[in-house]
């Protein structure tokens, strides 16, 4: 793969307007890859630098291209791997069971075969770089800062976090960017968000996206890029600001960033595709001007502080329902929405979460499937059992997670503790691949959606970080984990 | 793409808020390699039972909504994933409109591609179709107006791309193509 390391400088550059108006990252980045500006009569014609393919929404794209006879315009920026449908138990993964789901393995199939006819990079069943789509572009260094990215999916915002404008699209796009290699877009508005502060102990980045969102709302981002900013977005490890924009979609944003700084380069340096050398200095300068200009105008800036902030827990059936996890469930006597989540959910306004018995425990996907993900459950199962009538299952987000894990001794912590130690993929998240939730039953889980039927028909699904996830496994119950840490849970079962 | 220019039809009514896309067809039905036949999932989850029996106070299961061709909605509807097997769930189901106060994003975009018509109204206009389901409205493409049977008329936003490709059922691949040299041009400067 060789991906564009230089992009040129567009007429839609503030050179060539005539003045240099203060310009925020994204529009830094957009006016990169306009192919043909926007016009009051056509949208932009949009460049994209890498396009990421999964088994699920890439078949009829494929097939539109055989139908009209269209090539593949560029596979050297193309690469696909396989992880929504594809099983994470590892005996189907490994073929020694039948496939539960055989649509699923079709599905497998074809992608496998569509990647052979067209050239494209897989990164398949038996590879060691597999993994869900976000997890494997930032290991394999082709996230890179001021990069356009794309995939049929909407958690594409994660790649954000590295300073690319990352959107998810829909099969028609995919179709679009396999043969043209670029989109029709309009541009978005902007949304700055302002996290300062720092983070308290206990309180990860899926707390603070989590309540972003719940401040939003749901539809708040529609219409919108966001730029996460701020000291308490500064302080993050690169794990964690995927966690963050990974979920710009809940809150309706097609894509967040965060501006690319030293913590970028360290995390980039030596991967893959990350250039070397020369290359390399001269990219870590062009990177350097990928921040938002002093006084750029963003249309809404949303401020939060990050000091107060407590370990959070969804209640309802979107990812705006959330709470504090020593709150109780609110209540919103007028709103038909909020008593439909609720009977849904089974639960009563004002009932307290913590000490709610629940069955199933999900600690990966693509919000909360990275090794530091792993080593936050870790740190809070560390020596102990998880309850008797849980039922935890733990997914690495790639391959290169899963041997990372066993390397530093985290894969035992879980097996010990009973748990489920499991082949990388989508898994729970999606409950397209043999993993789901029972009818009815509560599962704790790090990942993205709390929609109904999400993890599985009639599911309840109870969204949280890793940290949260684990104590409940423990106690076989909503747990604060800043207990588990301080030792003020006994948890031996 | 077939073109679009007017749909005259009843209303169906979903007034539930953030209706999303794992609603509108669930995952589990998205293992399939075409885009044919999803209309028989479409809200799966909320028009049949456990067993697979329609449940009979779902709107889309009652006597007077077959044939409905414009689902009223709840605001933000399409949210979540960006599966194009909704709008095609949708489409193969009979819709060809949505009505809301607003739509998502990711939904918004490949309904279009599929002519599957976003119609995003006003707040009064929203209420009064949620208060009168089954109501006979006019969608006029061109205008972009939404007509109701008591004489009002609604404006919704179209870009203008966008109603040119609906009008004349231009898919934008064709569009895109077309701009190869442009395209060629941008890949040369930027490995130069």
């Amino acid at each position: 793969m060789s991906l564009p390391s230089h992009p040129p400088t567009s007429p839609g550059d503030a050179a060539n307007r005539g003045t240099a108006h203060p310009k925020t990252l994204f529009e830094k980045v957009w006016e990169r890859h306009e192919v043909v500006p926007e016009t009051a009569d056509t949208p932009a014609v949009l460049y994209i630098d890498l396009h990421l393919l999964h088994e699920v929404t890439s078949p009829q794209a494929f097939s539109r291209l055989r139908a009209q006879g269209l090539k593949l315009r560029r596979a050297d920026l193309t690469l696909a791997t396989l992880d929504h449908s594809t099983p994470t138990d590892p005996d189907e993964l490994l073929g020694r069971v039948p496939v539960k789901v055989e649509s699923a393995a079709r599905q497998v199939r074809e992608l496998e075969k569509n990647c052979r006819e067209f050239g494209v990079e897989l990164f398949g069943l038996s590879s060691p770089q597999r993994g869900i789509v976000h997890v494997i572009g930032p290991e394999l260094g082709a996230t890179q800062p001021g990069r356009t990215i794309v995939c049929g999916d909407s958690h594409t915002a994660t790649h954000g976090a590295f300073g690319a404008l990352a959107f998810g699209i829909g099969t028609s796009e995919v179709a679009h960017v396999l043969a043209t290699q670029c989109l029709l877009q309009r541009r978005p508005k902007t949304l700055a968000i302002e996290a300062d502060g720092r983070l308290p102990p206990g309180v990860t980045a899926k707390d603070l996206i989590l309540a972003i969102i719940g401040r939003i709302g749901v539809g708040g981002g529609t219409g919108h890029v966001i730029e996460y900013r701020g000291s308490a977005i500064e302080a993050l490890s690169m794990d964690e600001r995927m966690t963050v924009c990974n979920m710009s979609i809940e809150a309706g944003a097609r894509a967040g960033m965060i501006a690319p700084d030293q913590t970028t380069f360290d995390d980039l340096k030596g991967r893959r595709y990350a250039p070397r050398g020369l290359a390399w200095d001269e990219a870590i300068e062009r990177w350097r001007a990928l921040r938002g200009d002093p006084g750029a105008h963003f249309d809404r800036v949303v401020h939060i502080e990050a000091n107060g902030l407590e370990p959070m827990i969804t209640y309802g059936t979107h990812p705006g329902m959330s709470v504090s996890v020593t709150g109780v469930v609110p209540e919103r006597s007028d709103d038909p929405v909020h008593a439909r989540a609720l009977a849904y959910m089974g639960l009563v306004a004002g009932e307290p979460l913590l000490g709610r018995p629940v069955q199933v425990v999900f600690v990966g996907s693509c919000t909360n499937g990275r090794i530091s993900d792993l080593q936050l459950a870790a740190n809070v199962l560390r020596g102990r059992r998880v309850a008797n009538e849980v039922r935890m299952l733990v997914v690495p987000g790639s391959q290169h997670v899963k041997r990372e894990a066993e390397a530093r001794g985290l894969a035992k912590i879980f097996v010990d503790a009973g748990a489920e130690w499991r082949e990388p993929g989508c898994s729970m998240c999606i409950g397209m691949n043999g993993d789901v939730v029972a009818q009815g039953e509560y599962a704790v889980s790090t990942s993205n959606r709390n929609f109904e039927g999400r993890q599985g028909a009639g599911a309840r699904t109870l969204l949280a970080s890793p940290a949260t996830a684990a104590a409940a496994a423990l106690t076989g119950c909503i747990t604060d984990p800043r207990d588990v840490l301080a030792g003020a849970v006994p948890g031996a079962h | 793409m077939r073109a679009l220019h007017t749909i005259e039809s009843r209303t169906v009514v979903l007034a539930a808020a953030n209706i999303d896309t794992d609603q509108i067809v669930p995952a589990r039905f998205l293992t399939t390699t075409t885009q044919d036949g999803l209309g028989q999932h479409a809200f799966a989850d909320w028009r049949y039972d456990a067993s697979g029996a329609p449940r009979a106070d779902f709107a889309l299961n009652r006597p007077e909504a077959a044939g409905c061709k414009v689902l009223v909605a709840g605001r933000n509807f399409g949210c979540g994933s960006s599966r194009e097997h909704a709008p095609w769930a949708l489409l193969d189901y009979g819709f060809r409109a949505v009505v809301s106060t607003e739509i998502a994003d990711i939904f918004r975009n490949n309904s279009l591609k599929n002519g599957l018509l976003p119609v995003v109204v006003d707040e009064s206009t929203h209420g009064w179709l949620l208060a009168h389901p089954g109501a006979a409205v006019r969608i006029d493409v061109e205008g972009g107006t939404l007509a109701l049977p008591n004489g009002s008329v609604a404006q919704f936003p179209l870009e203008r791309f966008a109603r040119y490709c609906l009008l004349n059922g231009i898919d934008e691949l064709g569009f895109l193509l077309q701009r190869a040299e442009a395209i060629a041009r941008y890949e040369q400067a930027s490995t130069s």
